[in-house]
């Protein structure tokens, strides 16, 4: 094919992505975001897929059979915990403005700044060769389009179109990674454009293997007769090819799941699509099931190309790797193949493009901004915009990168198969594994810990699996690797300490992940952490106890003038966005004193997290400190703090259930204040209409009148009562009580009330008790409170009243028994709140709900106290105590 | 919580499927409908955690809205 074909093709796709992402981003400004979509959210986590998947996978399973699976069932397992890991650390990430993974690390261990430069060296370190792999992947399509001469070293670097590539995706990338700031580091145009590509891979495999399968051959059971003749194609579907020994090399098999799980979670562009740019977290579910899905999908036609590819070509010198290309082409289904080639470019461009973004965040943010305020000061850059600044570090960043990548491919790319430069990067990333995943679980983990860990866990990574494989490529002597340095075998980076026995992957990832665990663990229990790395810590672990930021603790302390966090948010997020944030005018605000308004602790952290979603949370920290002046928080105010957050949350709820309450008053109150009402008027009104009423019946109807006023006037009268208690301006009469003699009266007031009711009343009182001080009139309303509840609940007929008086010690105790049906134990607590009535709404007697409540703020009043003693189905016994006087001082002894 | 229940629990499960010593059931050399049987168990039970999966998420409706902001 012409080469001017296949690199019009290539050009016009990139085109094609171009404007979908352009009309994406305009979509997104009208308001009308495509990406706030499950599926295609789904789609975009198809990321995962690159170049590795579309060619790599079939070179994998020509030469080991079906030991190309477990890169993709990792990725299974890690999504079925989808609703227990993942949403939670976007939850996090949303709440926080994390942008990056080295963000998140840093941000959950003190916002430390070291840690967030070392995660971003790793990262870089990591994903460089894998940056090569696509690269060489774009090449190595490029070349058997076009019928190149196979050898790339031959190629002068200015014809080289591998170079053109990795420019137009570095234009790509900074024209949709890089147009705006934005806070929430958030790019709709390049997560439609992703998706795209990932329906575009998808149907381009799909179409390759369905020709393979049904075109070359007569369906996969075809193939597989053809092949189970050969022994060598035979054995491609055991699980014993993969080792070379004959045995089944499960500690392999179970290291790839492990890192393929860690590595769906904690890839910088699977953390960009999974957690930056997820639009909605209630998308997760769906996208749970339907990525997983996607992979499988991707990889059904993996094993019959692969075996049909070797028995096609069989002695031939055809890359297996090639195969979805070479295939088509030997077929002379050109068209086919050119859609393929075009499939394997969108793999290779969309890993590209958003590990770029997600990688030249983490050198901007946490790289290159730190080391300029170390280097001149942040005072150095006072005044200035640093938007545009801001964004030309990303610009070069992403440049650079690639560029790096490109430089890696043209040295090192031909020494190796896709799958083994992919599992390299994939085996750094994993070494972000315990001090992510165990730090948003454990609040012990501690900066010590996360920085010993990495900084163990990626030394080994590097001799065991880096540093071998730079030997393999001749750049340094491969005595090293089989000696060991200066000839000892037991430093032998493949076989450390003679471990011997797991090929080199699994080596590197235990010896690596071993010592990352254990320094993590080990040093974080070694060392308490600082008040920042609690606090941080505390926000991590506890966040989905949390509905939303605006009930998190805020960990700050100090003095803040409003006009300096202004102009710090302005120079960074941009005029507009800057101001925005003060705009709630007096909101966040608390009293200055001469030096203009000052900030409240809300107020600086809603800026400071602005600020972290578009410099990171360690240079964000650095910014906010150089303008308010800020008290160093110890361990014991982070805990005062807590403890004045819970208290607060406390108020709160009591409040909102006293706001609750009153509400239900209310409407409980006027309810029965209609009830009278009511018959008053509809009684009243029937009079009127009817001069000729006949007189008994009018003095009926008046009686009922009066009696309804009656009601209605207590009830106001109780209601009026209630208030005055509580905001404490009743009129109290007090005088000596003879509680004996007014328990009496009160009984004998309401015996018409009883003998009514057939209910009976026993007293049970001492010949003679002391007076207690007390309002006579008050404390007769108690009585009577008592005694009516307690008619109101007894049966008719056979109910019983006990009311018993004694002396108890230094006060007086009466308590009202009846025989009632009791308390039910769920309301028991609430029998004296006020506006509470006993039982539902329905069946119970008529009252206000005052009574009890009244009752028991006349006996606090007078110094004493009242209960409940209830058995459910025993009867209601309420009880009070008063005080008795001092005797006076000549009559002790 | 039962769907987080539910989730490890099937997590849980599919660790063991996917892992020695189980998978070790199906190394043997028999087909199925003319397929090798390891290739076949691997991806029929890849394909029915995925319905699992898909029936956990759909059936019970969407978890409390997220945070604004």
């Amino acid at each position: 094919m012409s080469a001017p074909l296949v690199l019009g093709v290539s050009f016009g796709y990139l085109l094609l992505l171009f404007a979908i992402a352009a009309l994406a981003d305009r979509r997104a400004a009208e308001g009308r975001s495509v990406i706030d979509n499950p599926l295609v959210y789904a789609l975009s986590l198809g990321v995962y897929c690159s170049a590795w998947t579309y060619f790599g996978s079939v070179g994998e399973a020509a030469a080991e059979g079906i030991w190309f699976l477990p890169i993709y069932l990792g990725p299974m397992l890690a999504m079925l915990l989808a609703g227990v890991v993942i949403l939670r650390m976007i939850r996090i990430a949303r709440t926080y403005r994390i942008t990056s993974i080295a963000d998140f690390i840093a941000s959950r261990y003190g916002k430390s700044p070291l840690l967030a430069a070392l995660v971003t060296l790793i990262t870089v370190v990591g994903i460089v060769p894998y940056i090569a792999l696509q690269l060489k992947a774009v090449a190595t399509g490029y070349q058997i389009m076009t019928a190149a001469p196979a050898d790339s070293g031959a190629l002068v670097w200015w014809r080289d179109s591998t170079l053109y590539v990795a420019m137009a995706l570095a234009a790509f990338t900074i024209l949709f990674g890089t147009r705006h700031l934005d806070s929430a580091e958030r790019h709709e145009g390049m997560v439609a454009a992703i998706a795209f590509e990932s329906v575009v891979k998808l149907g381009a495999f799909l179409a390759v293997g369905v020709f393979v399968t049904w075109g070359l051959f007569d369906g996969p059971a075809d193939i597989w007769a053809r092949a189970a003749v050969l022994p060598e194609l035979r054995a491609l579907a055991r699980l014993g090819s993969g080792t070379g020994e004959g045995g089944f090399g499960h500690a392999q098999w179970f290291a790839l799941v492990v890192l393929a799980m860690l590595s769906v979670l904690l890839l910088p562009r699977q953390f960009q699509m999974m957690v930056v740019e997820c639009v909605d977290e209630r998308h997760l579910k769906r996208a749970a099931w339907v990525f997983p899905a996607y992979l499988f999908l991707i990889n059904v036609f993996v094993l019959p190309i692969a075996i049909g590819g070797r028995l096609i070509f069989g002695m031939e010198t055809v890359d297996p790797e090639t195969y979805v290309l070479t295939l088509p082409l030997a077929d002379g289904a050109r068209a086919l193949a050119l859609f393929v080639y075009v499939g394997g470019l969108s793999a290779a461009t969309g890993m590209l493009i958003v590990e770029t973004i997600a990688v030249s965040t983490m050198v901007c943010n946490d790289l290159v901004m730190p080391a300029l305020f170390r280097g001149r000061g942040f005072g150095a850059y006072s005044g200035r915009d640093l938007t545009g600044l801001l964004l030309n570090i990303r610009r070069a960043a992403i440049l650079g990168i690639l560029l790096l990548g490109y430089l890696y491919f043209r040295m090192a790319g031909d020494a190796y198969a896709l799958v083994s430069i992919g599992l390299i990067s994939f085996a750094a990333v994993a070494q972000f594994g315990p001090a992510l995943l165990i730090g948003i679980y454990w609040k012990g983990g501690t900066r010590l810990g996360a920085l010993g860990g990495l900084i163990g866990g990626f030394s080994l990574w590097a001799y065991t699996l880096m540093l071998p494989s730079v030997a393999r490529s001749g750049w340094i002597s491969a005595d090293f690797v089989a000696h060991g340095p200066w000839g000892i075998e037991m430093l032998a980076p493949e076989r450390l300490f003679d471990l011997a026995g797991l090929d080199n992957l699994t080596h590197a990832l235990f010896w690596s992940l071993l010592a990352n665990v254990g320094l993590y663990v080990g040093l974080s229990l070694w060392r308490a952490p600082g008040a920042r790395e609690t606090s941080q810590a505390l926000l991590f672990v506890d966040i989905m106890k949390r509905g939303d930021a605006g009930e998190a603790p805020v960990f700050w302390r100090g003095r803040a003038r409003i006009a300096d966090l202004e102009a710090l948010a302005v120079r960074v997020l941009g005029d507009e966005r800057g101001r925005l944030l003060f705009a709630g005018g007096q909101a966040g605000q608390s009293t200055g004193h001469g030096a203009g308004p000052l900030a409240d602790a809300q107020l600086v952290d809603r800026v400071e997290r602005q600020l972290a979603g578009a410099v990171g949370s360690a240079s964000a920290r650095v910014m906010v400190a150089s303008v308010v002046e800020e008290e160093a928080l110890d361990l014991d105010d982070v805990i005062a703090i807590l403890g004045e957050a819970s208290e607060l949350r406390a108020a709160n709820e009591k409040l909102k259930s006293l706001d609750q309450m009153k509400d239900d008053f209310i409407s409980s109150v006027t309810h029965e204040l209609r009830t009278p009402l009511t018959s008053i008027r509809a009684l009243s009104e029937l009079m009127l209409d009817t001069p000729d009423m006949d007189e008994a019946q009018r003095a009926e109807f008046l009686r009922i009148v009066v009696g309804e006023s009656e009601r209605l006037s207590r009830l106001v009268n109780q209601v009026l009562d209630m208030a005055k208690i509580e905001s404490g301006q009743a009129e109290w009469h007090n005088s000596d009580v003879d509680l004996g003699a007014l328990i009496v009266s009160a009984t004998g007031g309401m015996s018409a009330l009883f003998a009514e009711r057939g209910t009976a009343i026993a007293l049970d009182l001492p010949p003679a008790v002391p007076p207690v001080r007390a309002d006579a009139d008050r404390l007769t309303q108690v009585l009577l409170n008592l005694l009516s509840n307690a008619a109101k609940f007894v049966p008719e007929g056979r109910g019983r009243i006990e009311v018993s008086l004694k002396i108890a010690g230094d006060s007086l105790e009466v308590r009202v028994r009846d025989n009632g049906p009791g308390v039910p134990s769920a309301d028991r607590a609430h029998v004296f709140d006020r506006f509470r009535q006993g039982g539902d709404a329905l069946t119970r007697p008529p009252g206000t709900g005052l009574g009890l409540p009244i009752s028991r703020r006349i006996v606090n009043h007078l110094g004493g106290e009242m209960w409940l003693e209830s058995e459910p189905g025993e009867g209601a016994c309420f009880g009070f105590r008063l005080p008795l006087p001092p005797a006076p001082e000549g009559e002790k002894k | 919580m039962p769907h987080t229940r539910f989730s490890l629990g099937l997590w849980a499960a599919a660790a063991l499927l996917f892992n020695f010593p189980l998978i070790l059931i199906w190394d043997r050399d028999v087909t199925v409908a003319g397929l090798p049987l390891l290739p076949v168990a691997m991806f029929v039970i890849w394909a029915l955690l995925i319905v699992l999966l898909a029936f956990v998420a759909e059936a019970r409706p969407a978890r409390r809205p997220p945070p604004s902001g």
